[in-house]
């Protein structure tokens, strides 16, 4: 009776132990991925395409952000870190990297909006504030534009900064949402707003506008004629666990470039 | 002005206040229900998510909620209650009560994104259990210890301390007397903590989606990512995903929370005018 | 041999009496370790009276979310504080036990919604309410108001209750035998003598206003400007420390920890106030 209970309470001492320090935590097969938003969804679904064929793996997708994915790939806290920059941060120095994506960024506005098209120049004048009130462009609306911008650090946003911004400042009016989705949200809701997402995010529910008369479509982002685009990397360690290097060969290979096509991305090897 | 007329005129403002209050709480529920609840059935809490919760169902989301509620209730009730005995039972007030009460108040106070920074930073990346339900429940754990300290020492202190003598008198040592006497008479205020609590672990979403993550399969260990039902929600009405799935998350949610201020009501009504 | 077992356990029982604060200790340390050394390198005036927010250009001054905050959290107070105080008079001076029955439960469960559903109410109801009735965005200072206001409720409700019921009766005789109304005894004798504890409710419930992330991150928009008018967009220290916290790298990461900092001070700050509240009732 005395023993059991002195076993019991060690045993009970043991397992805390062995939780608080996360001994068991990588005894499984499983690819670990995190980091961009804007990806997320393509990841989700390719890992449950991979995961259908490979049973035995389970390949876990996490957001967090661009800056969470570069992170915790840095720390190997992950396998495969996401990350969608024009141009990638010097702490990713130490991680190989591939891109597997390209991903377009279209303008969007409300539905009740007659906008169709603007030139890049309007474009930056806009989201600089330098033009306020939607008649200044021509647009026959009243009142204010309301911007909406994607916060720092997003890739979405760095690269949109890089692309449409160049030296000018992102107007101090702007609102802030901080994913692809939220921002299409708010657009939808409110008449007098304008932002930008990926192209992969849109839908019937908001309009997107033509720059410099080119549509914001794949095909002309791929014919490099719609300009504003960013890649979509994966980071990872030297030396890749198997599983991670499989799971990798998979997203590059012409499959998996297919779903990724199919659902509004650029794939990165010809189909 | 006649003081019977002031009188009037302010107690039907005050009425007024009380309904006000009663109406936004029935029509945050009835809203939620209204037009979430038609798109509830079997398939939609037994099916998995589909398309990021456009399609499909939100099992995952219950199994993980279930999951990271249940830990992070067995990892805070002994620490709680322990707590609280110590504070009843085992001491004076004295230097070290004060601490520790300061330290429970303060942690009470604590806005949940910094829970959530904090579970990211000890959790996730110091002891490398990356996101996982363990993480969650861990912070969880850490979030719900006040309620269960003050609920727990509340409900010690009404067992009358006669009681205590009695057991002495009768030559119990004071474990034979806390864990035969004390413990069961305050159980049901216990209960009632441990159970509110389990209720802040229900709807938390900020010191969640840094430390359990946003996995959308059924975490199959405490060492995988799970995404909690607030979260999911969250995430599915932010981002647009598809509202009327959001409206039948939020439906299964508020109803959880509703049996769950139900128990702990019908447990403190019940159980403590019996015993006290 | 019982005599060990005893000693044993009380012992462990004190070690679990240190896990609040060891607790503590550990959000200080892993918060704090980060946010500190930047706030020594930016210098802490800088940081809280820059009115700039770019970490790109490495500007980071948080002072509009910190008048984001203490805007969104006052106007909560001016909606929650009236409604809720008078719900506590209410139900300790006029209400019938039935009303009571009714509406402690469910004042508990106000307190028992998730603050995603505050928020989801807040953009699909009042969001929209308040951009056709009163203009701008609806995402707005005023919008937030309303949703904290709620949200902070159930606590100054609470915690006058037990505040009001705890003043003497003889005190409420007194004033009624010298021929006072009960409203009369409510505002001349009731409020005076059950003023810190309701203050210490106010307290927590702006702790709680000051603290709320997923709520408030829905629906105010965000804007990075001081808010010039209740109808602006703003940002608080919260939304700002959860928006960009996955976007953020070195500099700008530690400057979201210095937010956090800053914004621990402030609920201690709040904590220590309402400490000291309540203790000078209790001395009184």
């Amino acid at each position: 009776m005395k023993f059991g209970k002195t076993a019991s309470i060690f045993f009970i001492f043991i397992t805390l132990v062995y939780f608080l320090t996360g001994i068991g935590a990588k005894s499984q097969k499983i690819v670990r991925l995190a980091g961009s938003t804007a990806f997320l969804p393509f990841a989700e679904k390719l890992a449950e395409h991979y995961m259908k064929t490979n049973k035995d793996i389970t390949v876990d997708v996490q957001g967090g952000g661009s800056a969470v994915g570069i992170m915790v790939a840095t720390e190997g806290i992950v396998d495969i870190g996401m990350a969608d920059m024009l141009s990638l941060p010097k702490e990713t120095d130490s991680l190989e990297k591939v891109v597997v994506a390209r991903d377009g960024i279209a303008i969007i506005v409300n539905l009740g909006n007659p906008l169709t098209n603007l030139t890049l120049n309007d474009l930056t004048q806009v989201f600089s504030g330098k033009v306020k009130e939607w008649k200044e462009i021509g647009v026959n609306l009243s009142g204010q534009i309301r911007v909406i911008s994607r916060e720092e650090g997003s890739g979405t946003r760095k690269s949109f900064d890089q692309l449409i911004l160049k030296s000018a400042r992102l107007t101090t009016d702007a609102m802030f949402q901080d994913s692809n989705g939220t921002i299409r949200e708010a657009v939808k809701s409110d008449p007098n707003s304008i932002g930008y997402i990926s192209i992969g995010f849109l839908d019937s529910t908001v309009k997107a506008i033509s720059v410099n008369g080119i549509v914001a479509s794949n095909e002309n982002v791929i014919l490099d004629t719609y300009k504003i685009s960013r890649p979509v990397y994966f980071l990872f360690k030297q030396n890749p666990t198997p599983e991670t290097k499989n799971f990798i060969q998979f997203i590059l290979g012409k499959e998996a470039q297919k779903i990724i096509a199919a659902d509004g991305l650029i794939p990165v090897v010809k189909i | 002005m006649n003081p019977k007329l002031t009188q009037k005129i302010a107690k039907s403002l005050l009425c007024g206040a009380v309904l006000l209050t009663s109406v936004v709480l029935f029509f945050i529920i009835f809203y939620i229900l209204y037009h979430g609840l038609s798109n509830v059935n079997w398939n939609f809490l037994t099916g998995n998510v589909e398309d990021l919760g456009k399609k499909g169902g939100i099992f995952p989301t219950i199994v993980s909620t279930i999951y990271l509620t249940a830990l992070s209730v067995l990892i805070a009730a002994p620490l709680g209650i322990g707590t609280a005995l110590y504070l009843t039972c085992y001491t004076e007030e004295n230097l070290f009560t004060k601490i520790v009460r300061f330290g429970t108040d303060c942690l009470a106070a604590i806005p949940s994104i910094i829970f959530g920074l904090f579970g990211f930073m000890l959790f996730v990346i110091y002891l490398r259990l990356s996101w996982s339900i363990l993480s969650g429940a861990l912070t969880l754990a850490s979030m719900m210890l006040p309620t269960i300290i003050r609920t727990t020492e509340e409900a010690i202190r009404a067992v009358p301390s006669s009681y205590m003598d009695v057991n002495y008198a009768l030559g119990g040592t004071k474990l034979q007397g806390i864990v035969k006497i004390i413990l069961p008479k305050a159980l049901p205020g216990i209960l009632t903590g441990v159970i509110l609590s389990m209720g802040r672990a229900v709807s938390e979403t900020a010191a969640l989606i840094f430390t359990a993550g946003m996995s959308l399969r059924v975490p199959v260990s405490m060492f995988a990512s799970g995404r909690s039902m607030a979260v999911h929600f969250y995430s599915l009405a932010r981002e647009g995903i598809s509202l009327t799935n959001a409206f039948a998350t939020a439906s299964v949610l508020m109803i959880t929370v509703l049996i769950i201020n139900i128990v702990s009501y019908l447990i403190m009504h019940l159980f403590l005018r019996k015993y006290i | 041999m019982k005599y060990y077992k005893e000693i044993i356990i009380e012992k462990c029982i004190k070690l679990v009496a240190m896990s609040t604060i060891s607790i503590l200790i550990l959000i200080i340390f892993f918060i704090f370790r980060q946010g500190v050394p930047f706030l020594v390198k930016y210098g802490l005036p800088n940081f809280i009276l820059g009115q700039k927010w770019l970490p790109q250009e490495n500007i980071f001054g948080i002072l509009p979310m910190i008048i984001g905050s203490l805007w969104v959290t006052i106007g909560a107070l001016i909606i929650g504080v009236p409604i809720g105080v008078a719900c506590a008079i209410y139900l300790v001076e006029f209400s019938g036990k039935h009303t009571k029955l009714f509406f402690k439960p469910a004042i508990e469960l106000l307190a028992g919604i998730p603050s995603v559903v505050y928020g989801f109410i807040g953009i699909m109801v009042l969001a929209p309410f308040i951009r056709s009735n009163f203009g701008g965005s609806g995402l707005s200072v005023l919008t937030a108001s309303i949703v904290l206001g709620i949200m902070i409720l159930p606590t100054i409700v609470s915690i006058s209750i037990d505040a009001l019921s705890t003043v003497p009766l003889s005190y409420k005789e007194g004033s009624i035998a010298m021929g006072a109304t009960n409203w009369q005894t409510i505002v001349m004798v009731l409020l005076p003598a059950a003023r810190s504890g309701i203050l210490a409710g106010v307290i927590l419930g702006m702790g709680r206003a000051i603290g709320e992330t997923m709520a408030v991150i829905m629906v105010t928009g965000n804007s990075l400007k001081i808010p010039s008018s209740a109808l602006d967009s703003t940002r608080t220290m919260t939304s700002n420390i959860a928006l960009e916290m996955g976007y953020a790298l070195g500099d700008h990461r530690a400057a979201l920890f210095a937010t956090a900092v800053i914004l621990f001070i402030f609920i201690l700050l709040l904590n220590i106030i309402t400490m000291t509240v309540i203790k000078s009732k209790k001395t009184r």
